[in-house]
């Protein structure tokens, strides 16, 4: 027992005993750093890292909100919502891809094409994602499709909901949805929380100026997603809000007819409430059709559109630049009265021509008017009186009057489309130009020509402030049951014509902005557009309304193109054997009734020749059709006003 | 010599099971309860493959552990070397015969299990270290010559199983072994100088490592290198453990592992994954089992009269905390994700297996505690 092996053996216990204290200390020290890490991650920076649990555990997926529809003041819709029927794939859920696709070729009107690109888009994304195949078949299509649904294995029907305009005539002023591109991610604000792919927005006209209201709140789907993005289970869904819904103060039915009138030329026709600036109606000839814009345009038409020459994508009635021509005048006179410049029984003597500055300055009438005032040069469109009258003005004072009118600036809001136009004086001339003005300038000017430009809105707006009693209105395009100052103000008027207070009281109390100086003025300009277009030798005299109802007052115009030369001058060369590009476009401008202001509107026909000839039948009849509808719409507005 | 076989044989039945040491069976039974149910949430909170055969495995190798505990400890002295070189065989088998699994060799088809015998040669070198200090005397303890035999035991598996490969298993059985060593009093200095040239082999060393165990080492060092690649294991597990917050999410409720961001969530990761649903207060509990387990090897080590069990009870003890020390820190985003299981919680036999054998071993010491091996 005692043998020396045994105190080694002690002594080696010993050995082991002190080296084991050691390790059991270090154990110790390594156990606290395990709970210091334990405390560190759980509890000092739990909130951290369940938030990185919760970004890794749910996804959203985005629902494309339903878009509002846009209404004409009758409450019918001109940009509604139809149902699409919709052909979606989940490749997961198919065995065989490529035999589904022979099969569905069958039963659907499928390209190659298509089929090379839904390879390609199968091949990028992951396997439980939603394809589209077709995102508009039509019934009988998508009814078939059911029929043979248990042969497709992960094809799913979808009933969808997509922008359908019932009616191409007001095609241009509504403008048209379509997918949303990279530029318009980059440069709409608020497209960037609201983006859902295959979402379409509003990319010209109303549609693009109302998108950010009219787009609605996006919905999203909440899932729970596993590490290999696979969705496992919905958590929560939010339906979205679908976008507001508009109501125009477009007539649908004066559109249609106005765009059968306008067919097969490049024309705008607008039309406006002189009062309130409601703009009843906005057409721009050719149209095109803006359900092909939705659901991805075919090349071919897209082709067709393009390389048109009477540019159907262009608004004309708010981005095609004229110039005013003689519908000017009205205004050019205007601007003389209100300046003191002229009286209107001032007379000049038109001989067909005047030369002045070492120019010859030619009358469209050869033989010259003879002796001419106010009155008479409005009527017929005496360039030799307005050649005089604006030498007087000058081109400056004219151009304050034509600013104030409502020409050289955009008139309505949020249009990207609209052109501003030009309306030229010294000073712009230096700017833009660089160079001085001459003379001669203003005297073509005064005819509407030279620099001048304008829209026809422009013009009609300058038409509708002269049928007013020459008040400001704002065009407007959006309804809106105020603003209806101007009306009871000319109502006031008439019932206490003997109204002791002086007008400028007047117009305060009803917070209107006049535009003249002298209302007397305009009365006088009104009374010679009647002259114009009612007493023999107006310009427009051929196409009167003898029915008082519907009898307007107009001017006409028409805006050169080509200077015309001095053999052509000779020769009496007529606008209808000019070659189509060289012709003048025809310009009209009216208001109507007569007596009792109500509407005002403008024509242009491109290259239509005189605008006596080609634009003022087109105003006579759709004034007929616009007043013919007045009793209805007044019933409408005094309902609507009676909701407030 | 007479008097020790006297108390050995004088030790009824009655004595030898009333000699066990329940507060460590009961340590040991409670974790594998808690072991079920984490890998119960493993399978989804069904009762499928990895439950069952974890629960199987359990119960088979718990009862291996109390059968094993009335094995004589002498037998255990008497066959230590054998018992290394069966497992040294094995280990060669495996070289010759392993299954193949994610570019590793580390199996032997067994048909009714696939053994992983470099789980086994941790109990193997400890068990035979143990003995080899046993006998050597103190004064022959730093004789160089008497180094020798430690070295190459210790060496050949490490290289056999380094190679397979399988780095993180060959770095905790040296770990096992060279505690013994240190216990039994081989100088510190030997440690440094072997230190030294392993130092100076690293290069040689690293040169052998397979680009993905560079790049373990790599991310280990900064894991958002690659968060998609060989950081995403680490990044997911510290989420995980994380957002278990205070109290957790709830059983069944981790939404690292059930929704399979959490890797490896059966073996490796199963702490993360009890962390995750139990939070600071389970992990608490689990680091609270492991430490009584511990605390009670060490303890029968202390009581024990052989050196032989004393070195194996501490060399294993401490081996054990290695092993949990190891997972938890590798978890926890302090240590390179190196490969290594938790004790008893993670799935696999082998594991298993050789941690029971080496409590039975520890419970045997207890039961014969005072008597000597020689």
């Amino acid at each position: 027992m005692l043998s020396p092996n045994s105190g080694n053996t002690v002594i080696k216990s010993k050995l082991i005993g002190r080296r084991m204290f050691l390790l059991t200390a270090a154990k110790a020290i390594v156990t606290f750093g395990i709970i210091g890490r334990l405390i560190s991650l759980q509890i000092n920076e739990r909130t951290k890292y369940k938030t990185l649990s919760d970004k890794n555990r749910f996804r959203e997926w985005k629902l494309a909100p339903e878009r509002g529809v846009i209404r004409d003041f009758y409450d019918k819709e001109i940009a509604s919502n139809q149902q699409v029927y919709q052909v979606h794939l989940i490749p997961e859920n198919s065995k065989d891809i490529e035999k589904l696709f022979v099969r569905l070729k069958t039963i659907l009107d499928i390209t190659e094409k298509k089929l090379f690109y839904l390879r390609r888009v199968i091949a990028k994304q992951k396997p439980w994602e939603p394809i589209i195949v077709s995102d508009n078949i039509t019934w009988s299509e998508f009814s078939r499709l059911n029929l043979f649904l248990h042969e497709l294995e992960g094809v799913k029907p979808i009933v969808s909901v997509a922008r359908m305009y019932p009616d191409n005539s007001t095609a241009h002023i509504l403008g048209y949805v379509s997918q949303v591109s990279a530029k318009d991610l980059q440069t709409k604000k608020y497209l960037k929380d609201l983006h859902v792919p295959g979402m379409s927005i509003g990319k010209t006209g109303l549609e693009r100026k109302l998108d950010e209201e009219i787009i609605g709140k996006i919905g999203f789907q909440r899932y729970e997603v596993n590490a290999y993005g696979k969705r496992i289970k919905q958590i929560l869904i939010n339906e979205g809000q679908a976008g507001k819904s508009f109501k125009t103060t477009l007539d649908f039915e004066v559109q249609k007819f106005t765009s059968e009138l306008l067919k097969d030329k490049a024309a705008a026709v607008c039309v406006m409430d002189v009062y309130n600036g409601d703009i009843v109606s906005l057409v721009s000839s050719p149209t095109f059709e803006p359900n092909e814009f939705v659901h991805g345009m075919d090349k071919t038409y897209w082709n067709k559109l393009i390389k048109n020459e009477m540019k159907p994508l262009t608004n004309k009635t708010i981005a095609g630049l004229y110039p005013p021509g003689s519908t000017i005048k009205t205004l050019v006179a205007l601007s003389a009265l209100e300046n003191g410049v002229i009286k209107p029984l001032d007379t000049f003597k038109c001989e067909g021509k005047i030369e002045l500055y070492g120019e010859k300055f030619h009358c469209w009438e050869k033989d010259g008017h003879g002796i001419v005032n106010l009155r008479k040069g409005i009527q017929r469109s005496c360039d030799v009186y307005f050649y005089e009258v604006a030498r007087k003005l000058g081109v400056d004072r004219l151009s304050e009057t034509a600013k104030k009118f409502g020409l050289g600036k955009k008139v309505l809001n949020g249009f990207i489309e609209e052109r501003a136009g030009v309306v030229p004086n010294t000073k712009w001339k230096k700017k833009f130009i660089g160079q001085n003005w001459y003379l001669g300038e203003t005297l073509h000017s005064g005819i509407g020509q030279g620099y001048f430009q304008s829209t026809p809105l422009q013009l009609c707006l300058m038409t509708a402030q002269i049928a007013n009693g020459g008040f400001e209105i704002k065009p407007r395009i959006i309804f809106d049951k105020k603003n209806n100052n101007l009306r009871e103000y000319i109502k006031y008027k008439n019932e206490n014509p003997n109204d002791p207070l002086p007008t400028d009281l007047l117009v305060s109390n009803f917070e209107l902005k006049p535009l003249f100086k002298n209302q007397e003025h305009i009365n006088l300009i009104k009374d010679a557009m009647f002259s114009s277009s009612n007493e023999p030798g107006g310009t427009s005299y051929r196409h009167r309304w003898e029915n008082k109802k519907f009898t307007f007052a107009g001017k006409t115009g028409s805006s050169q193109i080509k200077r015309f030369t001095e053999a052509q001058r000779e020769a009496e060369v007529k606008q209808e054997s000019l070659p189509y590009k060289d012709r003048d476009h025809a310009l009209f401008v009216a208001y109507a009734p007569y007596n009792d202001p109500k509407y005002a509107i403008s024509v242009l026909v491109e290259h239509g020749g005189s605008g006596g000839k080609a634009a003022a039948p087109i105003a006579k009849k759709v004034i007929k059709k616009v007043l013919e509808r007045h009793e209805l719409r007044q019933r409408i507005d005094s309902l609507l006003g009676e909701q407030v | 010599m007479f008097r020790a076989r006297s108390i050995q044989s004088s030790l009824s039945i009655k004595d030898k099971i009333l000699s066990i040491d329940y507060i460590l069976v009961i340590s040991i039974f409670i974790l594998g309860l808690t072991s079920i149910l984490a890998m119960y949430s493993t399978d989804g909170g069904e009762l499928k493959y990895h439950t069952k055969s974890h629960i199987l495995r359990f119960f088979v190798f718990f009862s291996m552990f109390l059968t094993l505990s009335f094995i004589q400890i002498r037998f255990w002295h008497s066959q230590s070397y054998l018992i290394y070189i069966l497992f040294f065989i094995l280990l060669l088998g495996v070289k010759y015969f392993g299954l193949t699994s994610s570019g590793s060799k580390r199996w032997l088809d067994l048909y009714f299990m696939n053994l992983q015998p470099s789980e086994l040669m941790k109990i193997g070198l400890i068990l035979f270290l143990a003995k080899y200090y046993h006998r050597t005397s103190i004064e022959n303890l730093n004789r160089v010559r008497y180094l020798f035999l430690p070295i190459v035991v210790l060496i050949a598996p490490i290289i056999l199983v380094a190679t397979q490969p399988d780095l993180g298993t060959a770095l905790l059985i040296a770990a096992g072994g060279l505690t013994v060593a240190w216990l039994a009093g081989v100088r510190v200095k030997f440690f440094a100088f072997s230190g030294l040239a392993f130092l100076a082999l690293l290069p040689i060393a690293i040169s052998f490592l397979k680009p993905y165990q560079k790049s373990r080492i790599l991310t280990f060092l900064n894991p958002e290198r690659d968060p998609l690649g060989a950081g995403y294991q680490i990044i997911q597990s510290k989420i995980a453990i994380g957002s278990g917050g205070l109290f957790g999410k709830g059983f069944l409720q981790g939404s690292q592992s059930y929704l399979d961001y959490l890797p490896e969530k059966h073996t490796d990761f199963i702490f993360t994954l009890f962390s995750e649903e139990f939070g600071f207060f389970g992990s608490l509990f689990i680091l609270f089992l492991y430490a009584i387990i511990v605390w009670r090897i060490i303890k029968i080590g202390n009581v024990t009269r052989s050196n032989f069990a004393k070195l194996f009870c501490y060399g294993f003890g401490t081996a054990f905390f290695i092993y949990v020390v190891v997972n938890m820190m590798m978890v926890l985003g302090l240590l390179p994700i190196v490969g290594s299981p938790l004790p008893i919680m993670s799935y696999g036999g082998s594991s298993m297996m050789a941690i029971m054998l080496g409590l039975g071993i520890v419970m045997s010491c207890k039961v014969y505690k005072d008597t000597p091996v020689n």
